[in-house]
């Protein structure tokens, strides 16, 4: 059986939507017949079939959107060419065509930013770069307070600037002459290397020129750091500030999930292998399903639950600072694809590439910190999400169990919850189903 | 000049070009001079003068007025394993070879994989001060200067515009030579050269410790007269003659700057994304921690170059335009 | 197809005639017509070329469609038969200037499919080493200047080929290869004079396929008889069916010989048709399915076999067995082409210019 896939027509097509089938099932078609009219962004083509053969199954209905190779109908192929076997044949069986491709909202355009008009109109008047700020407002939007403090914070240091040339900068660092304390001469009253020889003469005019390392300026690239470190610190004090936490704390056998893991990894290539962290995400975002209270945002006094459980994985920035973007859907994924997907994220996330709606959307937050080797982590909640999951270390522990001690593996679960929209005891039935849902890891 | 005794000989920039034409048309039979009104005319500006009488039409080959032909030609008898010198009668005229300079000659070698080198050369005229108006004064060498694959070389005395031909045509690639129009009467001694002419480094053409005058082709001399002025009133500049716009000599830049700590740049060609703004982005990369005050640009007025004298002047970087420039980086 | 009328310029010989019957140059490649015992033989070659063609473009476009190959990818289906027909009348001596629709130059010229595939691919043994794609095939080896994808910019480049051959006194032919849309750029004009003028050995191969990209014949030029238009420049120049392999063999050689015996450049107008799109895919917005249709009786492949049939030669097994072995090449390219090693991120500056092999400043 041959496939007929939605073909790539050009470098910049991803995808590509079926407009029309020009055969039916059980018609004849030839290699090479146009087969199908399909959309692409620029026009729409007829496209050819690479098999002979009778066509089957149609897959796609016309109008739907579907990334390029997927599937769109079977070839059954017919005895022709000298029995020359179909390359397709040895494919494997065919799989269902995957969910449509909806046309993402425009705002979501990577390097989109959530930000009101009057925000983008004080950013500019402040000089603040609004990409570089982390919003606090609903879905990642940016509020009047974060450009604020952003600019407070840039002001801050252009004051500190003094004006000098890069060699006179240079001369001050090699002697040890604070500049603040050198009267310019140059224009605008730059100070010039001269005005730093007076302040400071050095060993002999004519002596040797070291080239030594460059003192930094003072105006490094972490300052994209320091005011994504301002935008945590603003989102942070809001959040224990208007949010009543409370803190609940369960330690979970991991001896079922563990040994599960290890049996699947075993009779697993190396690339399909699953770590922990996975299982605890998928129980974690299938929890959260379970208890809908605490997946979703409080905003202007009520509470609304999210609309699919999008799972923010807080993720460390190797210069300081961190994110949370979404895993979104995660309850639906199979452990393979949550794997990939955190592991895109991660990678994306570390090299600022997330999208706006990763950075915008999670309704409910895990933070895993047991690979730093932490036991139980109590974290604040990320607004206007109303809670908060945290895994410590997976480690061995005696327990009992039916009466008898043993050595378990056992990890720490908390939950840091909005006490404003739910109970204790709404927290607590999230970490018993996050507990149930460990104890039977073949159903993740 | 001429005081250490050395052989020497009163000539000008243009004799000294047809001189190194000669030299390559008689010692090279693969080398022939083909472009408009090269033969019978002698040339445009009277570079090829005498010499269709001395090799024949065959060799000096007039051509129809159809540079991308013309220079399309020469690419490929490059191609063929001929040493084609190509002239064009000004940079202006060369914007209708330009499909050939750049989709051809500087894309071949590397877009084949390496198997077809373009050893061309090609001259023409560039630069403005004769009064000629907005089609036939223009400085496009920088964007030349811009393409990979092609040397670009712009000789701005008498030595380099006798010496620097054969090497040019010793070059596997494309070279590129850009004469200033202002230059072909400059007239002086020409001494055989100390030692091979190169086509890779910049010259020094005046030591100096307190700024760098950075430049090429045409505005050289000015660049020497600001020298004279500065150094009479105690400013002692140091005038780097590019010599050639690719590849940009960055080390000689980088050397003079930490000397001197203070540069002007001056070009010909409107300072908007100039070969000037690239030498100053050359300074900032290369020299940032060395500079003691903002480099200083002298370029032509951003303006088709004008007719009238006064206004052409106005338009070109002087003499005096240097001096202030200089003045405002040491002051 | 109407014949140009002879120009009226000093050396005008438009009118389609044999060559004339000058001395033969001795050292001039020769390249003679099958004769009869063999017309069989060679023509079951040109069915080989023509198939080796259409096959191998079939291949390009099933593998763009998987993405294996990417770019701009220009098919010559329907138009083999110019390739093929003039590549009889050309030796290895020869060169050929060629444009961005130019597998099937590639192919007839004997560059191996595998070299091309692998340039298709973008992989270090492409015969540009990846640097080109479909567009930029180049084989210095075998005299091929490559495919400009630079409309008429390959006709100055072929002048410079000749005139180079005709100072140092080599009986050497270049042929270019353009469209009927470089013959509205100046270059060709300029390029038509500038090779009469100087009577240099070039073959203007002029493939009318009737549409500038996606611009009619009719709605780009004034006068659209082209060979009429190029015999105004003093060469002898006429049109030929390039739907009829054959015919187009017997007038490149005629041209060809022309031209070896000195009588400067000769023009011919292959008046062809290109089955598919412009580029890999365009809608066709600009001419009809019938016209297409039109076209494709008179496919040159099928034409040739018509011939063949004709003349009681073995169609049938010269098919079986031709595309048993270009299939068996193809398959083999492909397989290749997916082995062969890309070429390292290191080598990047490479070729820039003859000495470099790291970062020029």
């Amino acid at each position: 059986m041959a496939e007929f896939t939605m073909p790539s027509l050009g470098a910049d097509m991803d995808k590509g939507t079926l407009q029309e089938w020009l055969v039916q099932p059980g018609e004849l078609v030839r290699k090479g017949d146009p087969v199908a009219v399909i959309e692409t962004a620029k026009s729409s083509i007829e496209v050819e079939c690479f098999a002979t053969g009778r066509m089957g199954e149609l897959l796609i209905e016309p109008g739907t959107t579907v990334p390029v190779g997927t599937p769109l109908a079977l070839i059954e192929p017919a005895a022709e060419g000298a029995g020359k076997p179909e390359k397709a044949e040895e494919k494997p069986p065919v799989r269902p065509a995957p969910a449509p491709v909806s046309a993402p909202p425009a705002a979501q355009d990577r390097g989109h930013v959530e930000a009101g008009p009057l925000v983008r109109h004080l950013a500019e008047r402040t000089g603040v770069d609004l990409a570089a700020v982390q919003g606090s407002g609903h879905g990642g939007r940016l509020t009047r307070t974060d450009v604020e403090q952003a600019a407070a914070a840039t002001t801050a240091a252009g004051q500190a600037r003094v004006r000098a040339t890069p060699l006179a900068r240079r001369l001050a660092a090699e002697r040890g002459v604070d500049l603040a304390a050198v009267t310019g001469t140059g224009r605008d009253s730059a100070i010039r290397a001269a005005d730093v020889r007076k302040a400071a003469p050095g060993p002999t005019a004519a002596g040797p020129r070291h080239l030594t390392v460059p003192v930094r300026p003072s105006h490094p690239p972490e300052d994209r750091t320091a005011a994504r470190r301002q935008a945590i610190a603003g989102l942070m004090t809001r959040a224990n500030r208007d949010i009543p936490h409370y803190y609940l704390s369960t330690t979970i056998d991991m001896a079922p999930a563990m040994g599960w893991l290890h049996e699947h990894n075993r009779r697993s290539p190396v690339a399909e292998r699953i770590l922990p962290a996975a299982l605890l995400l998928k129980a974690a975002a299938l929890a959260a399903r379970e208890v809908p209270e605490l997946n979703g945002f409080w905003t202007d006094d009520h509470y609304t639950a999210g609309e699919g459980v999008h799972l923010g994985v807080a993720v460390s920035l190797r210069r300081g600072g961190l994110v949370a973007p979404a895993l979104h859907d995660a309850d639906t994924l199979e452990l393979r694809q949550l794997m990939n997907g955190l592991k895109d994220l991660v990678a994306r996330a570390r090299t600022g590439r997330l999208r706006s709606s990763e950075v915008s959307d999670p309704t409910i937050t895990v933070t895993n910190l047991g690979d730093q080797g932490v036991e139980t982590v109590f974290g604040v909640i990320y607004p206007p999400q109303v809670a908060l999951v945290g895994f410590g270390r997976i480690v061995d522990r005696p327990c009992a169990v039916d009466g008898l001690l043993g050595v378990r593996p056992v990890v720490t679960a908390t939950l840091s919850a909005d006490h404003r929209a739910t109970d204790g005891a709404v927290g607590a039935h999230y970490l018993t189903a996050v507990d149930h849902l460990l104890h039977t890891p073949e159903q993740l | 000049m001429g005081a250490d005794g050395t052989e020497k000989s009163k000539t000008t920039y243009r004799e000294a070009m047809r001189e190194a034409i000669r030299e390559a048309l008689r010692s090279d039979d693969r080398v022939f001079l083909m472009g408009e009104d090269v033969g019978r005319y002698g040339g445009c500006f009277g570079v090829s003068l005498g010499l269709l009488e001395e090799f024949g039409p065959e060799r000096i080959r007039d051509t129809p007025l159809s540079e991308s032909t013309f220079v399309g030609a020469g690419i490929g008898a490059a191609l063929a394993g001929m040493r084609p010198i190509v002239e064009i009668m000004t940079v202006n005229f060369s914007l209708l070879a330009l499909d050939q300079i750049l989709n051809n000659a500087a894309t071949l070698l590397h877009m084949s994989g390496g198997q077809l080198p373009v050893p061309i050369v090609i001259r023409m005229t560039t630069g403005a001060g004769r009064q000629l108006a907005a089609q036939h004064s223009h400085s496009l060498e920088g964007w030349y200067a811009h393409i990979p694959g092609i040397r670009v070389l712009a000789p701005a005395t008498i030595e380099d515009a006798r010496h620097m031909l054969a090497p040019a045509l010793a070059d596997p690639d494309p070279v590129l030579i850009f004469e200033h129009g202002s230059l072909y009467n400059l007239s002086g001694e020409l001494r055989p050269p100390t030692r091979p002419v190169d086509l890779d480094h910049a010259a020094i053409r005046r030591p100096g410790t307190d700024i760098s005058l950075i430049t090429y082709g045409g505005s050289l001399p000015k660049a020497l007269a600001a020298a004279d002025e500065l150094a009479a009133e105690g400013v002692e500049a140091e005038v780097i003659d590019l010599r050639a716009l690719r590849p940009l000599d960055d080390a000689a830049i980088a050397a003079s700057v930490t000397r001197t700590h203070r540069a002007v740049v001056i070009d010909e060609a409107w300072r908007t994304g100039s070969l000037a703004a690239e030498v100053c982005a050359r300074i900032a990369e290369r020299s940032f921690y060395e500079l003691d005050a903002p480099v200083e640009r002298v370029c032509s007025a951003e303006v088709p170059i004008p007719y009238a004298r006064r206004l052409e002047e106005a338009a070109l970087p002087q003499t005096a335009d240097i001096v202030a420039a200089a003045h405002r980086a040491v002051d | 197809m109407s014949l140009a009328r002879p120009a009226r310029t000093r050396k005008a010989t438009a009118a389609p005639k044999p060559a004339k019957k000058t001395a033969r140059n001795r050292q001039g490649p020769r390249t003679a017509p099958p004769a009869d015992r063999s017309a069989a033989q060679h023509r079951a070659n040109l069915l080989e070329s023509l198939l080796r063609i259409r096959r191998f473009e079939e291949r390009c476009v099933e593998l763009y469609s998987a993405a294996k190959i990417r770019g701009f990818v220009h098919l010559y289906i329907g138009e083999e038969a110019v390739a093929v027909g003039i590549n009889q009348a050309l030796t290895s001596e020869d060169a050929v200037v060629s444009t961005y629709r130019e597998h099937g130059h590639a192919l007839a010229r004997g560059i191996a499919a595998e070299a091309v595939m692998a340039e298709m691919y973008g992989k270090a043994t492409g015969c540009s080493g990846g640097r080109g794609g479909s567009m930029h095939l180049f084989d210095a080896s075998r005299r091929f200047y490559g495919g400009s994808a630079i409309v008429a910019g390959g006709l100055p480049l072929a002048a410079g080929l000749a005139l180079a051959d005709r100072m140092r006194g080599q009986n050497r032919v270049t042929c270019c290869f353009f469209g009927d849309g470089a013959f509205a750029e100046g270059e060709f004009h300029e390029t038509a004079n500038l090779a009469a003028l100087w009577n240099l050995p070039l073959l203007l191969a002029c493939e009318n396929n009737l549409y500038a990209m996606g611009t009619a014949l009719t709605r780009e030029h004034a006068q659209t008889d082209l060979a009429m238009r190029a015999a105004s420049y003093g060469m002898p120049a006429w049109a030929v069916d390039g739907m009829d392999v054959e015919a187009v063999e017997q007038a490149s050689r005629r041209a060809v010989e022309g031209i070896r015996t000195g009588t400067g450049p000769h023009f011919l107008e292959l008046r062809t048709y290109r089955f598919r799109a412009h580029s890999m895919y365009d809608p066709d917005r600009y001419r009809g399915k019938a016209e297409i249709e039109q076209w494709k009786d008179r496919d040159p492949v099928n034409r040739l076999m018509e011939r063949m049939r004709e003349n009681g030669e073995p169609v049938d097994e010269e098919l079986a067995r031709i595309e048993q072995k270009i299939t068996e090449e193809i398959d083999h390219a492909v397989e290749a082409a997916e082995k062969a090693p890309e070429e390292p991120v290191e080598n990047l500056l490479r070729h820039v210019t003859s000495a470099s092999t790291g970062p020029v400043s």
